[in-house]
């Protein structure tokens, strides 16, 4: 608990009151069944309800800061997403010493661009290249570069991807409309630690002359992750 | 622990849907359950939290999008951690005479928290036992506990393709254990390896496995 030197005083957050969750007490680690259990108490409410009921609960006890959480927010609404990766991989089909820097350590590559924080600790960029081809994964959870692609879309974190990534890649990519022929040699990443994978495309052909902004409005999220090729 | 969130390699859980490059959060509650998550006096753990979320019954974990999952966890992370009590998680009301905290994270120190650059590795406390081109097979192993060493790579044999030095270890730290750092590799298994002779020859999955995973093959 935080150290406090004053006591709540305001009124109750929700009249009536809403319940927000079912704790799970130690002798219940081994049932099965605790969603269910009604314990004589109202069943809870709809999610977006009760993550509101927990907001108030915890700016009330003065637990969060509402203001930060707006803050948290709008990063993840605004300050990251794939077209950060997206400049990163320009540049690096742009400026042979940056791909260099960026295949030997894409952690200080990635973060010369400003991009660092949470889920980008370490980063590793993975080529592709016309005989090679990268796809990411995350089967135990839905581990993600957040630096560089903002937070991953809902099939990203489906079971159904976490689940066939790796052992049929090649019938995912096909429902992606990515299909490779038997030659090219995918390699599967599960992100099972703290590393972080960016696939880096191959640069389209007919490429020649345009400027890494223009380079960058090519690279699509999917590109990056590896179910795509541009 | 050998829960449902173990996935790789199962079957029947549904096609996936692609989806255009759009907002970062599908709803409002999305963005909120994902602000307090880090904002909030739990925060900091993060080899917890993936356990908390991986002991929701198989079951509910199933029929749970991400962020109920997020929330959920988040729950019973503050109940446990002694932050909020049933009666506040049963009512939303907070106990009359609760004591009142401060924040750990207020909004002017945000943009400083999102972008620091933490680290999981630490300092090596022994030589790591495998090199780059070593063969090594993942343990035949079942904890209860968390483990980041999925079913699916267990018992099979593969290639040490990378060394990372030593990263806080999932398994202890996960407990309460500390960090107990230690080695971790990229390890890269032949598809047939972990599918079998139906499998495509050329492709391969690599997965990044901490020293007490693997043994000389």
């Amino acid at each position: 608990m935080e150290p406090s030197t004053t006591t709540l005083d305001s009124p109750r957050a929700l009249v009536g009151g809403r319940r927000i969750c079912q704790p799970v007490l130690m002798h219940d680690h081994d049932h099965d069944d605790h969603h269910g259990h009604s314990h004589g108490q109202e069943p809870a409410s709809d999610i977006a309800l009760r993550v509101k009921s927990l907001e108030s609960l915890l700016v009330e006890k003065g637990l969060v800061d509402p203001a930060a959480l707006d803050a948290i927010v709008d990063f993840y609404e605004h300050k990251v997403g794939p077209r950060n990766g997206a400049r990163v991989v320009a540049k690096a089909w742009s400026d042979p010493d940056y791909r260099t820097r960026l295949l030997a350590d894409a952690t200080a590559a990635i973060g010369e661009l400003g991009y660092t924080g949470g889920q980008g600790e370490h980063m590793i960029a993975v080529e592709n290249t016309a005989s090679i081809h990268n796809l990411v994964v995350c089967t135990l959870c839905s581990c993600y570069p957040w630096p560089v692609l903002g937070l991953p879309p809902a099939w990203y974190k489906s079971s159904a991807y976490r689940s066939r990534a790796v052992i049929d890649p090649r019938g995912v990519l096909a429902e992606f409309g990515t299909v490779l022929d038997a030659d090219t040699e995918v390699r599967v990443w599960d992100s099972t630690a703290e590393i972080r994978y960016l696939v880096i495309p191959e640069r389209p052909a007919d490429t020649a002359g345009m400027d890494e902004a223009q380079l960058g409005a090519l690279v699509t999220r999917n590109g990056m992750i590896g179910t795509a090729r541009l | 622990m050998n829960g449902v969130h173990d996935m790789g390699g199962q079957h029947g859980l549904g096609v996936v849907i692609p989806e255009a490059e759009g907002s970062a959060f599908h709803a409002v509650w999305e963005a909120r359950a994902h602000a307090l998550v880090i904002a909030a006096p739990t925060r900091g753990n993060i080899d917890a939290g993936r356990h908390q979320r991986e002991k929701i019954p198989g079951a509910s974990y199933l029929t749970m999008t991400y962020y109920e999952r997020w929330f959920e966890a988040l729950c019973q992370m503050l109940f446990a951690g002694g932050f909020v009590s049933a009666d506040e998680l049963a009512t939303g009301n907070a106990n009359p005479g609760a004591a009142k905290a401060t924040p750990r994270l207020n909004a002017v120190d945000v943009p400083i928290a999102m972008a620091w650059q933490g680290s999981y590795l630490r300092e090596s406390v022994a030589e790591p036992a495998f090199a780059v081109g070593d063969r090594v097979r993942a343990k035949m192993m079942n904890p209860i506990g968390h483990t980041r060493l999925p079913r699916y790579a267990r018992g099979r044999t593969g290639v040490v393709e990378n060394c990372h030095g030593s990263h806080v270890f999932p398994d202890s730290h996960a407990h309460g254990g500390g960090e107990d750092p230690c080695a971790l590799y990229t390890v890269r298994f032949t598809t047939r390896e972990l599918w079998g002779p139906d499998a495509s020859p050329r492709d391969t999955v690599s997965l990044d496995l901490w020293e007490p995973y693997l043994e000389r093959a």
